[in-house]
């Protein structure tokens, strides 16, 4: 059967349909592999690493790779977190001396580039990259070997960024680097270098990330997992991924150029030569916004389908929310001036940016009425993850509101480059991001390790940061709109900021401490925590079919899905057909997956997986090392090192018989019907 | 000049010995005064509670009505969650699962609401803009505001060049009149703002800005660098003082003077010691001074303030920061000079005569 041929329904897809195509080299079967049959052991030799470093290096496991990120990007948060906690302390006071300007320029460069670039993007790409294909079905991401390079990649990145730091060297002009300051003429040290190089580096790291996440939306899923009953999180996920590949080009563009000022004598950025400083502005914002709501979707996604499961009933609102999601990037892209308002561009140009601006709160609308509902018409379950989840709706409003006043541009005006702004964007990005992901490590915990977290502790994390939260960062509306700017290393009592700077320096230790506590929690839940079973929430989705952890090959067999909760089904009060979860594709001869069409998800191929590869990690190193020989001029080394990779991507490259995924003699037939 | 100096309320005490008419005058003058005058002891910056002129007035009832809104929004959010969080629920089979589809209703009517409000702001919003872009009548002093790291220069423009004058870190205006300042950059990217008489505009290497402000009531405004730029960004504010036509006035035709020293023989070695360590930076006009890479100090005594905002102008800060400029303004392109007893006494001397 071609696959043309497969017209019907998707809600039709029966559990026999094999998938079709004449140059497939078979049908696969149909039928069960129980755990400790024949067929699952043959399935865990295919899919595990091999023991030791080697397996470390090679592996291509989603769930490892997922895993990873998630553990650097927190490393990376509590760095930030103690970079911010020092800069608390030099403001906790007035005139205090604790840090000299430039100690303090750096560290709030390097708190904003952590917390934006290292932890707040890649954090969701763990959680992404663990959970995409457990949700989707299938049995990796569709480039695993690229996961592994972007993951790879994100590392040396981050340790690239970080290189100059301890020599008092780090970046030092803010995270968003505006030129001239950033230029060669203000700033000569290797400091932006370090930054420029590292955001172009890092932006290999996302793209091949995005490209990753869309092709598996569209090509992994099980068969019967039709694009309307995807979880939300994957929407979030693909939205982000779909921005992130439209306007990284943009970031890296710009940051290439002032790294060819910079070192190479030109003069895209100087205006002594005819370049122009507004320029970085445009192609910093027109990435910078978009990327804010990159940092938060996939975030928002992880809330619309964890909160459901301790509401006992699905997402209200599930269409809304997907259209909600979309339609925030689409108006994302257009409200980058709103970052310019105070650059003198025409007030018409600002009108329209500044409306833009308002109208993206339309989709946050309904999104917040889509989480209260579903906790009104549900029986909520007051566990540690449904915590943070009811807490980050509340800071998502405060966070959506202070956004309504800052989108109004005369206001704005005023409150641009002020505390106020630093409030509003904590709220967004500690609430929107940290909060959900906090609760989402306390939900998905027992499926990443087998074990429940603590309760009590969890309670205790959850409240501490909540008031330290609330304590630290609503007070800075406050100082801004007394005229706080922002950047300040120290202020003078006469400014009347000092009460307020106190309050929220306490509340910023109070909310480390809470954060403490989490981690705490996760270090005694990993040696000691209670065991989970497969599905300790009695959650509706796939990743909890699976057992805990979930073994290498993901699915024994690949789940035929018919609903948006295959795990509730029987208790939902629908009608109609039943996924079948125990019964699917049986695929074992090598790493193979079900490749389906992507809107219907019919299946249509079998897709041969790759084994675990040093590839990705070598190409990842000598790309690397290509940047750090630009950084230091060494040019023979870096002409050395791209050789390498191009070397080294031959390998990767290499055609393998392993890897045919159709008869390559077979005719072509023409699609039709 | 020193009525300038030494502030408002010495100004208007001179006015007071010149009749009844004029007394009422500072009474009432006092006490409007007064306003700016008190709360500048308690947030300077304040922008939220204060304006004081119609660049700024509007937005700040915007900034009322949005905040107002905004906490309204947030209680019934929030009172809406705590309803859906606490109330009482039949009790049921716990491994029962609530039905998709239904309460679509909470966001139709949620987001229906929400959009209704939200283009209202729209409109609310581009009418503020709008009010507060251009102001009513054409602006009646021109002036360039050019960014330094990390002080403001001054120019007063006028038809005729030899009217023309430069000054640093404090600009006058008349009051009740529409001030036109352009903002130019001479290094990197800073941000001019006067938060109580309008909103801030970017000073961008390579581009000429404007602005508008216009001050209704007397008094002394607090302005300050917004945008992040280096070391001193902290340490950048500056002074506007609002006044009469008629002192600002006087205080024009002051400034356009340029210095005439007495030859009196005291002042002559700290004379020679600023043109040999300070002009080669510093202008005084009048003098063999003509540096242009600092503030211009040819009324240096006239100003309230010293090394952008900082300190106050006395006699001992102005010497407190010649020796420790890097200490108090760490980055400063101000270097802590190096001087014995002597040379200290002599440049203070000479100091003191720029008024």
């Amino acid at each position: 059967m071609a696959i043309s041929d497969l017209t019907h329904s998707p809600a039709d897809v029966s559990p026999s349909d094999p998938p079709g195509d004449d140059r497939l080299s078979r049908v696969p079967d149909f039928g069960r592999a129980p755990v400790g049959s024949a067929a699952e052991t043959h399935l865990v030799h295919i899919w595990e690493a091999a023991p030791g470093w080697r397996g470390s290096l090679s592996t291509v496991d989603h769930k490892t790779i997922g895993l990873r990120y998630i553990v650097t990007a927190f490393i990376f948060l509590l760095i930030g977190g103690i970079e911010a906690l020092i800069m608390r302390l030099q403001l906790a006071g007035p005139s205090l001396t604790l840090l000299t300007p430039e100690q303090y320029s750096q560290l709030f460069t390097m708190h904003g580039v952590t917390m934006i670039f290292l932890y707040a993007l890649p954090i969701l790409s763990g959680f992404s990259n663990y959970l995409w294909p457990l949700l989707l079905g299938s049995r990796d991401m569709a480039f695993p070997r690229l996961n592994a390079l972007s993951y790879w990649i994100f590392l040396f990145a981050g340790i690239f960024m970080y290189a100059s730091f301890p020599i008092g060297q780090a970046p030092n002009a803010g995270w968003f680097n505006y030129v001239p300051f950033a230029g060669p003429i203000y700033n000569t040290g290797p400091n932006i270098d370090v930054f420029a190089l590292g955001m172009v580096l890092l932006g290999i790291s996302t793209t091949v990330g995005s490209v990753n996440f869309v092709v598996t939306l569209f090509r992994m899923r099980a068969p019967g997992m039709t694009i309307n009953r995807v979880p939300i999180l994957v929407w979030g996920t693909l939205t982000a991924s779909v921005a992130n590949l439209l306007v990284i080009p943009a970031v890296s563009l710009a940051f290439f150029l002032l790294w060819l000022d910079r070192q190479m004598g030109t003069y895209f950025f100087d205006v002594a030569n005819g370049g122009k400083p507004l320029l970085w502005q445009h192609l910093f914002w027109i990435f910078g916004h978009p990327w804010v709501y990159a940092i938060v979707l996939p975030a928002m996604g992880i809330v619309s389908d964890a909160l459901p499961t301790f509401c006992r009933r699905p997402l209200v609102g599930y269409a809304a929310m997907a259209l909600a999601t979309m339609a925030t990037m689409l108006i994302g892209f257009e409200v980058w001036i709103h970052h310019m308002f105070a650059t003198g561009l025409p007030t018409v140009a600002l009108s329209i940016f500044g409306a833009a601006s308002m109208v993206i709160s339309i989709p946050s609308s309904v999104a917040v009425f889509s989480w209260i509902a579903t906790i009104w018409l549900g029986r909520p379950v007051f566990k540690t993850p449904f915590l943070f989840f009811a807490g980050f709706v509340i800071l998502f409003v405060i966070g959506g509101l202070s956004g309504v006043m800052t989108a109004a541009v005369s206001l704005d005006w005023q409150l641009n480059d002020t505390y106020f702004i630093v409030a509003h964007l904590h709220y967004v990005l500690l609430g929107i991001n940290v909060f959900p992901v906090i609760g989402g490590i306390y939900y998905w915990f027992p499926k990443f390790t087998g074990r429940m977290m603590d309760e009590k502790m969890g309670k205790w994390s959850f409240w501490v940061m909540f008031i330290g939260f609330n304590a630290g960062f609503f007070p800075m509306h406050i100082s801004g709109l007394l005229g706080m700017p922002r950047r300040v290393y120290t202020y003078s009592s006469r400014m009347g900021w000092d009460t307020v700077n106190m309050i929220t320096s306490i509340g910023s230790f109070v909310f480390a401490i809470g954060v403490l506590i989490f981690l705490v929690n996760v270090a005694i839940s990993l040696k000691r925590g209670a065991r989970a079973g497969a599905n300790p929430w009695d959650a509706a989705t796939l990743e909890w079919s699976v057992p805990s952890p979930p073994p290498a090959y993901n699915f024994a067999v690949i789940p035929v899905v018919a609903s948006r909760h295959p795990l509730w089904e029987d208790r939902i009060g629908e009608s109609g057909n039943r996924s079948s979860l125990e019964e699917g594709y049986l695929l074992m001869e090598g790493r193979e997956t079900i490749g389906t069409s992507p809107i219907d998800a019919v299946p249509e191929i079998i897709l041969k997986m790759p084994d675990d590869s040093y590839t990705p990690f070598f190409v990842g190193l000598f790309v690397s090392l290509v940047f750090v020989g630009m950084l230091l001029h060494w040019w023979n080394f870096t002409g050395l090192m791209i050789i390498l990779t191009i070397v080294a991507l031959i390998v990767w490259m290499w055609p393998r018989k392993t890897l045919v995924q159709r008869l390559p003699d077979a005719p072509q037939r023409e699609a039709h019907g | 000049m020193k009525i300038i100096k030494s502030g408002f309320y010495s100004h208007a005490a001179l006015k007071q010995a010149s009749g009844l008419a004029a007394r009422l005058a500072v009474i009432s003058a006092t006490v409007v005064i007064m306003t700016p005058a008190a709360d500048a002891v308690e947030a300077p910056l304040n922008y939220f509670l204060h304006s004081y002129g119609p660049a700024s007035r509007p937005t700040m009832y915007l900034g009322w009505v949005l905040a107002g809104l905004s906490g309204l929004v947030f209680l019934v959010i929030t009172l809406l969650l705590l309803g859906a969080l606490l109330r009482k629920r039949p009790a049921m089979d716990p491994r029962t699962i609530g039905r998709e589809g239904e309460g679509l209703r909470w966001i139709y009517i949620g987001t229906g609401i929400s959009t209704c409000i939200l283009f209202g702001l729209v409109i609310y919003a581009m009418m503020v803009l709008n009010a507060v872009a251009k102001p009513a009548q054409t602006p009646t002093v021109t002036l360039t505001v050019t960014g330094h790291d990390w002080w403001w220069k001054i120019e007063y423009d006028h038809d005729d060049p030899s009217q023309r004058f430069i000054t640093a870190n404090e600009l006058h205006v008349p009051v009740g009149q529409p001030v036109l300042i352009k903002l130019k950059s001479a290094d990197v990217i800073h941000a001019f703002w006067i938060p109580k008489l309008a909103g801030k505009t970017q000073m961008i290497p390579g581009l000429t800005n404007q602005q508008w402000i216009q001050a209704d009531v007397p008094g002394v405004y607090t302005g300050q660098c917004a945008q992040f730029c280096g070391a001193g960004h902290a340490h950048m504010g500056f002074e506007i003082v609002a006044e009469s036509a008629g002192d600002f006035k006087k205080w024009q035709d002051a400034q356009r003077q340029t210095v005439s020293l007495a030859p009196a023989a005291n002042v002559i070695p700290g004379h020679k010691l600023f043109m040999d360590r300070c002009a080669g930076c510093h202008t005084v006009r009048g003098t063999h001074a003509s540096g242009q890479h600092a503030p211009d100090l040819t009324h240096l005594n006239s100003r309230r303030r010293l090394a952008g905002g900082l300190l106050t102008n006395t006699p001992e800060h102005v010497m407190k920061w010649v020796v420790n400029a890097q200490q108090l303004k760490p980055g400063s392109r101000m270097p802590s000079m190096v001087l014995s007893e002597s040379e200290k006494s002599a440049l203070a001397l000479f100091l003191s005569k720029l008024d």
